[in-house]
Parts: structure tokens; sequence; C-alpha cells
């Protein structure tokens, strides 16, 4: 027999993350993989791998994104819900971690904090205009230092002083470091000092003014370098969680949330393997000039954004 | 002066409507246009020649008065005063003035905003009005603003809940229309009676606790519903009451710092410029009216209403209400602010919900 399932689709800047969750909340399949600037390509292969891995036959009952390409996304699989990253983030991690406080999120080209007080969201923040505090600013540095992103926890584990390293900027930081190894700091130190300034940037921008209370539970890419862990957990003087699944948690929040839809017939990966085409265009209506997109499933719209008015060309 | 004036000014909302009206009665046989409606290429152009980290009610300022100057006008008119917007007029005017563009310029800053300094101004511009018809028409102007101000405020509250959609919006429309022709009193209070009516009788579907949010902050970005992506309407979109008290009404008549730092319950103790103790002493209100939240906007590099903010943050523990605090200028990203907006509201409806349920436990 089928198993019904919701499907979870997370989309960021970096990585898309997927989940097949069955009705009492298990995770029967995940894939994480680089979206590599092409999200339409990416949620192809993503959805491939979720049915290629799932235990046995399933129907897709629900399906929800989140994510900066959700909409899009949304569109392409013909979404039940279309959610944003907070509360995607929220409703996925309280499922796992009922008693959670504080959730730490740090993605790679945005970070977050949001704040749960009784099981809901009380107060969330989000980096606005800078990235020195999130992945994208430590797979850099990696690169600048001829180190592997992945590897940059285990060897900042291995500090025993890490290196003072300006955290106000990616700029600032970077010069800060470059000195600091051409003065002979170790590669272990500079790296330790990196995580610990993606954690002081974190927490005096995204963190400022908020209340971080116990149980904090970590998550976002970042959240799989252990330096950056140690480094949250001595600035805060308190544990932090990381779950296994924790770069899920987007995904698996929108399954839940999904699951509130009520669905005439069930997903059809098939649509899948049809061409999708965005076309942009500049309405020519007035001078604001709307950025338009459409965007095709073969020869039918699917849908169109950018536009400001009811005069622009959205049809 | 023999040649033809043709009279302008920066956009604000909807507010040209009732300067043109009052400048065109100040000046018979001049022109006066409204600048071309504010656009993407307002703001462009506003930027292109501003600095770059000035706040950004100065670009559209910018923009507005260069799309005016192309569309012939020949005389600009600026206000001043509060912070740096007190410095707008003599930058803008140089800057115009380095482009080569040909104009008059007044700044009611430059006049101290003294009645004997401003007549004179009006005198030089040759306004034929007796000092008794120049203060009949500010009197008729005053409260042809009341009046739309009133509307605007009624319309925010109910807007989300309209069962036909765009009835508010045809009916402000309307009253623009009608405000933009000169008024007697007695025809703006016939006018003001007719529209509450017109307002009240607008079908609306609404809860009796709907979610309330108070909007707050800088004056600019919190009336130019461009440059903060319409988000009221967006708000409005997702069935909240949206409460403001921020308006040019307001600012003429409402606005009494002394008062509302006394009001702002020791979160501040010395005015922090602009509009900051306002900031927080509606904030204060509205948290003991028990608003579900409050947004507080502001242009990126507002002085004064960052200097409220841990005044904000600190009000924002003690009454446990959430305030989502926005900057915008020419670089914020739409999808951004829609992103954390959507979040706001997810976010106070989950609350609200929560205290029901909690509500209805303790009840038995």
């Amino acid at each position: 027999m089928e198993q019904l399932v919701s499907l979870g689709v997370d989309i960021g800047s970096i990585s898309t993350k997927g989940v097949l969750l069955s009705e009492d909340g298990q995770v029967l399949s995940e894939e994480y993989l680089w979206t590599e600037g092409d999200p339409v390509g990416a949620v192809k292969r993503l959805v491939g791998i979720l049915f290629e891995k799932a235990p046995g036959p399933v129907s897709v009952r629900t399906v929800g994104t989140t994510g900066s390409a959700r909409r899009l996304i949304g569109s392409m699989l013909g979404a039940d819900v279309v959610k944003n990253e907070i509360t995607a983030h929220a409703v996925g991690t309280l499922s796992r971690h009922p008693g959670v406080r504080t959730i730490l999120e740090i993605g790679g080209q945005d970070s977050k904090i949001i704040l749960i007080r009784g099981g809901v969201v009380s107060d969330y923040a989000m980096n606005t205009l800078c990235a020195a505090g999130t992945g994208a600013f430590l797979s850099s540095q990696a690169k600048r230092l001829g180190l592997e992103v992945e590897s940059l926890g285990d060897l900042a584990l291995r500090s025993q002083s890490p290196s003072k390293i300006a955290a106000r900027c990616t700029v600032f930081a970077e010069s800060d470091m470059i000195h600091k190894a051409q003065t002979g700091h170790s590669k272990e130190d500079i790296v330790a000092g990196l995580c610990r300034a993606v954690v002081l940037n974190y927490l005096n921008n995204v963190g400022k003014g908020k209340r971080i209370e116990e149980p904090i539970v970590f998550q976002g890419g970042v959240s799989k370098n252990r330096g950056v862990v140690r480094a949250f957990e001595e600035e805060l003087h308190s544990g932090v969680t990381v779950d296994p699944e924790s770069h899920l948690m987007g995904a698996i929040g929108a399954a839940i949330l999904s699951r509130s839809a009520s669905r005439e017939r069930p997903f059809d990966p098939s649509l899948l393997e049809m061409t999708f085409t965005t076309k942009a265009g500049e309405c020519s209506g007035c001078p604001n000039r709307c950025e338009i997109v459409r965007f095709y499933r073969g020869d039918e719209l699917l849908d169109a954004w950018g536009n400001r008015c009811e005069k622009g060309l959205n049809r | 002066m023999d040649k033809q004036l043709v009279f302008s000014f920066p956009h604000m909302g909807d507010y040209h409507v009732v300067i043109r009206s009052m400048l065109g009665e100040l000046f018979p046989g001049q022109r006066v246009i409204s600048a071309p409606p504010t656009t993407q290429r307002t703001l462009e152009l506003g930027s292109k020649y501003s600095p770059d980290f000035v706040c950004s009610p100065f670009k559209y300022n910018m923009g507005n008065y260069i799309e005016a100057l192309e569309a012939g006008a020949n005389v600009l008119l600026q206000t001043g005063l509060g912070c740096r917007y007190g410095y707008y007029g003599e930058v803008q005017e140089q800057i115009l003035r380095d482009l080569g563009y040909e104009f008059d310029f007044l700044c009611f800053s430059r006049a101290h905003v003294k009645p004997e300094k401003i007549y004179r101004v009006l005198r030089n511009l040759e306004c034929p009005l007796s000092m008794r018809e120049i203060l009949s028409v500010m009197m008729r102007t005053a409260e042809s603003l009341r009046i739309m101000d009133a509307l605007d405020y009624y319309i925010r509250e109910n807007v989300g809940f309209e069962t036909i959609p765009g009835s508010f919006e045809k009916l402000q429309k309307q009253l623009l229309k009608d405000l933009s022709e000169p008024r007697t009193m007695l025809q703006l209070e016939r006018l003001k009676q007719r529209y509450a009516r017109a307002a009240g009788e607008i079908p609306v579907k609404k809860s009796a606790m709907p979610l309330r949010v108070g909007v707050i902050g800088e004056l600019y970005t919190l009336m130019e519903p461009f440059s903060n992506f319409y988000l009221e309407k967006q708000l409005a979109r997702r069935n909240i009451s949206v409460s403001r008290r921020m308006s040019v009404s307001f600012l003429l008549f409402g606005k009494k710092d002394r008062i509302s730092l006394r009001e702002s319950g020791g979160y501040l103790k010395y005015t922090v410029g602009a509009n900051g103790v306002d900031s927080v002493c509606q904030a204060k209100q509205y948290a003991e009216l028990g608003y579900d939240g409050l947004i507080h906007m502001k242009s990126f590099g507002c002085i004064p209403e960052l200097n409220v903010m841990p005044a904000l943050t600190r009000l924002e523990q003690d009454y446990g209400m959430p305030i989502l605090h926005l900057s915008f200028d020419a670089n914020t990203s739409e999808v951004g602010v829609e992103t954390r907006l959507e979040a706001f509201a997810d976010m106070i409806d989950m609350r609200r919900k929560k205290a029901y349920g909690t509500a209805r436990v303790s009840g038995g």
C-alpha cells in the first residue's frame, strides 16, 4: 500500500533541502544538495532523489515550501502552503524540541534568531545588510586559507588560544585575518578566531537586545561547524543543542504546515519532467518599470510576480 | 515679476492635492503643478544626484524636484525643520543649481516659520491676498488636512475587513477630488460629515477582536507609501487593523514634545530629535491599549529614530508586545521586507491564539 506523506522543501540561496514526512511526523527520506543558482533544476533533482530514497511507494498528499525561492518553487510544485523561513523553522524545530526557547540559525546568506515562549514565536530578528555573520563569510575565508569549509570545525577545536579577529565586517575580518596569518598565528588559532568572529557578529547584530534563554537550539548549515558551536557555548555560557536533522528543520516545518491543507489530487511527480521556463521583462506601463517575471510550465503560465499595480502586464 | 510662475513641491502621500489647492488660492493667475507621481525613476534620479548616505526622504525629494523642473516648474518649495531635514533645503537647492536648473527656491526653515517673515516671502512672490485672506486660506487648508487625515485613519483601521474590495479606496479618491477645489468653511464642514457618514456605511466584516498593529516611526517613511512598499496595505491584506497616529495634521496640531516626553513614562528623559519622543509615547499608548504588535519604520540612517530604539526595546520587554524594526532606503529589498512582515503577521496571530488557548484552559 502507498504510504501517505507530505513533501517539504526549503530552498535557500546556497542549499536546497527536502523531506518526505510520514503522517506521524517521521522523516522517511531526506536530501540536501547545492542550489547552485538554479532553484528549478535543484528541486527537480531533489524530488527525484527523495522518491528514490523513500522506503516504499508513497503518495504525496500535501506540499509545502519555504526559503528564499519559496514562491518560485511553490508554484512549480503546486504547493499547498508557501511559508516564510521564520514560521517554518519555528514549527519544524518545535516538532522536535517542544521545550525550546531560543533558536539560533545561521545559513548561507542570512541568519536569524527566533525566540519561542510557551510554544509560539514571541520575537525574531533577521540580519539585514550584513553577510559577515553567515556561512558565506566562513566559506570565503576558508578558500583564502586554502581549506575546505567542512574541515573548519574540527580544525578550530584543536586551537588552544583562538586569535582575536575583528568581527564587525567581512572586509575588516579579512584584513585582520591576513594580518594574523602574516604575524605567525597558526591556522588552528585563526580558524577558531573566525568561528568566534561569526558568533560575535551574530550576537551583536541579529541577537542584539534579545533575551537568549535555554534550551537553545542551533541550526542552519553553519551549525555543522563544531567550532562555531563551541564558540556559542563559550559566549552564552550555556549548552547549545545541534539536532542531527538541524539542516532539515525548515523543510520539516514546511511539510508540517502543509498538512492543514486539503488537496483533491495527490502530487504528481511526473509533472516535474516537463520544462519550466521563466521569462523576465520590464513593464513599460509607467516609469516604475516593474521587473515582471513570468513562470511557465511548458506553455502554461503558472504564476507571475514583480508587478506593483493593476495596470501592469501581469498576465 | 512678469514671467509666469509655476509652483511645485515634493510628494508625500496624497497631500499634494491639498497643498496644490492652497497654493492655487494664494497665487491666483500663477500655475501650480504637482510633481509627477513618485515612481522608480524618481528614486533613481534622486539617488543619482544625492549624497549616498543621506536619509532616503532627501532622495525622494530630489527626484520629485527634478521631475517637477522637467515638467516646467520654476518655483520649488521646501519646508525643512526638525532633524537633518532642516538642512535639506540648503543642499537640495545647491545640487539643483549645480545641475544647471533655473528656479526660485522657497525654504520655510530659512524664514524660521515666523508668520511675518512668511508673509514677506509671499509678498515678494506677488501674492495679492490680504493678511486676512491669507489666514483664511491657511485655516481652510488646515481643515482640509484634518478631514483627509481623519478619513485615512478610519480607512487604515478598517480596510482589511471590507467586504467589497476597493470600496474604501474609491471613497478616498473621491474625497481627494472634492478637496482639490477651493472650498468655503461651510462646504468643508459638510464634506466632513458626508465622508464620515459614507465611511461608516461601507460594509466591513470585522471580528470583535481583530489583530491590531500600530505603526510608528519617522514621518516621511510612514506617510509616503511608495517608500515603505505599501506596508499598510500589505498588513491590511492579512486582515490586520492598522493604526498610525502620524499624519500632517498630527505634526501641525497634535505634537507637543513636552507632554509626549512626560507621557513616555520614563522611557525617555530627553527629547531625541524630530519625532523620536512621539514614537516612544505612541508605542507606550499602543502597548497599554493591548495592541498585538508594533512596526517601527525609519529611513536608513535616521538618527532620531535610531535614538529611540533602546527605549522601544525596553518597552517591548516590559509589555511583552513585539516590535518589528524596519529601515528603508533606495537599496532595501522588497522581498526582504515582505518576508519579515509575513513572519510578523504569523507571529502575532500565533501569540493571539495561544493567549486565547490559555485563557480558555484557566477558565475551566
